[in-house]
């Protein structure tokens, strides 16, 4: 199953992503997927599509470090991930005791006595940076710098696999990318 | 670093079917499967075959094409979901008895829960129903093992085979190996022989018997035998699953440590089921728990009552996903286990989907209560599927039911003596792939009513696939464009125009013509022609802004509750609406909805064309 190389043998992590329609959770779930086969680690994901991508609720699976399922069960979750915060008492059930909410929230939203929350207005940094459509980018970012790339407790990959993941699928050079990275960093930067 | 690559369930069913040689794929788009196809063309073009790649007008004309392949001694395959299966059951059937001369792979994509589907039926059913072998993959990784499979085990055996995914297969994303690509037998060579090609019934009857024939065999094929996931104690307890049921049956054996108190097996091919496993289980185990979706097609093959558990037994539940704490809890009971009682995760619930803002179908929708506030309003499927949302969708039914069931409508109040204005909705792709027939059907019989043809220049809800007015093929090359107001001529509607719908007030108008006509002459088509905002968008690029609501807004809340576009947001606090910039696109339809001219565009000169 599992490449052993380095961190890839005990790193175990599910991951839940929530948001509505057209915010880009299927690219960010894309995206971490491709970041966790280039850190060796086997991967698996589930994804909507449909007619719930028409503004809708829609919410990606990811388990990263030799699952079957693609699907994480309530109470599982090490992290969550929330891009619209009305979906928080939606998909909190899927957070494991001790688990981390990271969430696109001016204040941070009550999820229950065993999360740790992070908060962070991404809807806000998106518009004064006028990119209204990289609010899953800065989230991103910031949820790896409050949370840690690559070690147990923290994230499965590191924010350089994710500049890696997108660098692949963006090109090099390109200005797509340069305002993709640009958003990932402006999330780091107000997460550390 | 990683050889292995991310791909999704379709794609790795597209990857297998091209590494195996498959030169000819057709397909009409529908969620889970839609993805099939366009995979099909980019690992095509990746390897450099020649292939033939299609999006045809329906299933049932995709399913002859790849069929009529598959008897000209070419691998072939057709995708679709489960409901396109049911518009390509009749060559479905039929094609079973015939058989084929080169491997042919019906993939037919099933949505237990349902995500995105009128229903939850289960293909292998059908399968079971034709007589035509079924696999069912767990995995993105062993669905692209099996579309391998099903060609091998197609041409053995001189079948069609189906393969079955579920939603959790096709849109599931997984590290998978790629193989090289076998590149596709070219020479096609179709051998004249009526008797078969061209069956009478007593010739069909024959075949039927060498169709049960083949199908005793393929109970018995090895590389589709049952496996145990397991082997090793001989426990007096069994579970049976297939599909994604047992990936997470897998997943929960290790993590409940019931591995060596329960035999676990996979059944890759759930019909014909094979014999001698149905033996093994029925001579080794005492209890027998069988996991599957979304119908009990395992569960019926093993036919002992006593000791099969399943949906049939009610042991498990009788409709719906099995959701992987669903399968906790079975698993538990069945091992004698404390069953957890732990809450699901939501299952709906949330914001609901809408059409997107600037989505010409809400201008439409609008238009059209405005036109007929008292109309009956039968629809289709597709995006615009949520006009329910505008109070403007009463009936959605199947594909090209929209049409009919308007003629329908007026037949029935007709015959009590009643008026009533009906105004249908269908897209244009859906137009195209079953609205024709009842239209000429409407004409013919007098029908009055009229057909708003939403034509938005792609198929939307499934991903902008090409419709055949488009003149792009599945590989984005140029193909003919079948012209639309020249159809609808010649199925003989007397009143067919066009207009964009996004101009509201002179919409609106044009629409009371049409009902006009309509009341008094038979069937009016009105044409509503403007692109999708989502191809749009994409095209040109354009920032949002530039609408504002003015101080003037009362908190009526009519462009809420009526024009229903995400981008106008009710402040409660406020009493009034406020621009969500963050979605809107400046299409400026809402100025013209405001009663109280309330909604601006803050620089002119920027109206979307």
């Amino acid at each position: 199953m599992s490449a052993d190389v380095g961190k890839t043998s005990h790193l175990r992590q599910q991951v839940v992503l929530s948001g509505v329609g057209g915010q880009g959770i299927l690219f960010l779930s894309r995206l971490l997927a491709e970041a966790a086969i280039a850190g060796g680690l086997p991967v698996i994901t589930s994804e909507t599509h449909g007619m719930a991508q028409r503004g809708g609720v829609v919410v990606s699976h990811l388990k990263a470090g030799g699952f079957d399922s693609p699907l994480v069960r309530a109470g599982r979750a090490d992290l969550l991930l929330v891009l619209k915060e009305e979906n928080v008492p939606l998909h909190r059930e899927f957070l494991a005791d001790g688990g981390a909410l990271v969430v696109n929230a001016p204040i941070p939203p009550d999820a229950g006595p065993r999360a740790r929350v992070h908060a962070v207005d991404a809807d806000a940094l998106a518009l004064s940076a006028g990119a209204p459509h990289a609010v899953n980018l800065i989230l991103l970012g910031f949820a790896l710098a409050r949370l840690g790339g690559g070690t147990a407790g923290g994230f499965f990959c590191t924010a350089g696999e994710i500049r890696g993941a997108l660098t692949l699928r963006q090109g090099a050079g390109g200005s797509r990318l340069a305002a993709s990275l640009s958003a990932l960093d402006l999330g780091i930067s107000n997460g550390t | 670093m990683s050889d292995r690559i991310l791909m999704q369930g379709n794609d790795a069913i597209a990857r297998g079917l091209v590494e195996a040689g498959c030169a000819v794929a057709a397909s009409y788009p529908g969620t889970p499967a839609s993805e099939i196809l366009s995979s099909i063309d980019r690992w095509r073009k990746k390897c450099g075959a020649t292939m033939h790649v299609e999006w045809a007008v329906n299933e049932k004309v995709a399913f002859e094409i790849a069929y009529t392949a598959a008897i000209s001694g070419l691998r072939a395959a057709v995708s679709m979901k489960q409901v396109g299966l049911n518009v390509a059951s009749d060559p479905f059937l039929s094609a079973a008895y015939l058989g084929v001369t080169a491997g042919f792979l019906v993939v037919s994509a099933d949505d237990p829960g349902p995500h995105s589907s009128q229903t939850e039926q289960d293909s292998r059913l059908l399968g079971m129903m034709a007589k035509v072998p079924v696999l069912d993959p767990a995995s993105p990784a062993q669905a692209r093992t099996l579309a391998a499979t099903g060609l091998d085990l197609s041409e053995a055996f001189c079948v069609p085979v189906m393969l079955r995914p579920t939603t959790r297969v096709c849109h599931a994303s997984q590290d998978v190996d790629a193989a090289p690509f076998r590149p596709p037998v070219r020479e096609a060579r179709f051998v004249r022989d009526p008797a078969r090609w061209a069956a009478t019934p007593v010739f069909r009857r024959k075949l039927h018997d060498r169709l049960a024939e083949k199908i005793a065999a393929i109970a018995a094929w090895p590389a589709t035998a049952p496996v145990r996931a397991n082997p090793g104690a001989s426990p007096a307890k069994a579970v049976v699953a297939s599909g994604v049921a047992y990936a997470h049956a897998g997943e929960l054996f290790g993590e409940l440590g019931i591995s060596d108190r329960i035999a676990l097996y996979q059944v890759i091919q759930p019909y014909p089921l094979h014999a001698a496993f149905i033996d093994h289980l029925l001579d080794s185990y005492a209890e027998i728990l069988v996991l599957e979706e979304s119908a009990p097609v395992i569960e019926m093959q093993v036919a002992d009552r006593r000791r099969v558990r399943g949906r049939m037994t009610g042991a498990v539940p009788g409709t719906g996903e099995l959701l992987p704490e669903i399968v906790e809890r079975l698993l538990s009971r069945f091992a004698g286990l404390p069953v957890p009682a732990g809450a699901d995760p939501a299952q709906g619930g949330g914001r609901k989907p809408t059409l997107c803002p600037g989505c010409a179908h809400r201008s439409s929708f609008y238009a059209i209560r405005k036109a007929a506030p008292a109309g009956i309003y039968p629809s289709d499927i597709g995006c615009y599927t949520l006009g329910i949302n505008l109070g403007a969708v009463d009936t959605v039914l199947c594909m090209g039911a929209a049409v009919s069931q308007a003629a329908g409508f007026d037949y029935a109040h007709r015959l009590s003596g009643k008026r009533v204005d009906i105004v249908a909705t269908i897209g244009d792709s859906t137009f195209y792939h079953a609205g024709i027939p009842p239209l000429i059907d409407a004409v013919v019989q007098g029908a009055r009513f009229v057909l708003v043809i939403l034509d938005n220049g792609t198929t939307a809800m499934t991903g902008n696939q090409p419709t055949p007015g488009t003149g792009i093929g599945a590989g984005g090359e140029t193909t003919a464009a079948v012209d639309m107001e020249g159809l609808v001529r010649a199925c003989g509607v007397g009143f067919c125009r066009t207009a964009n719908p996004d101009r509201l007030p002179e919409f609106v108008a044009l629409l009371k013509e049409a009902l006009a006509h309509a009341r008094e002459r038979g069937v009016a088509v009105v044409i509503a022609r403007q692109p999708c905002a989502m191809v749009a968008l994409a095209a040109s690029g354009k920032t949002p802004g530039a609408i504002v609501i003015t101080e003037e807004c009362n908190g009526c809340r009519h462009c809420v509750d009526r024009f229903e576009c995400p981008s106008l947001v009710f402040d409660e606090a406020a009493n009034r609406v406020r621009i969500d910039e963050m979605t809107c696109t400046g299409c400026g339809v809402c100025v013209s909805v405001c009663p109280a001219g309330a909604i601006r565009r803050e620089s002119p000169g920027e109206k979307r064309t």
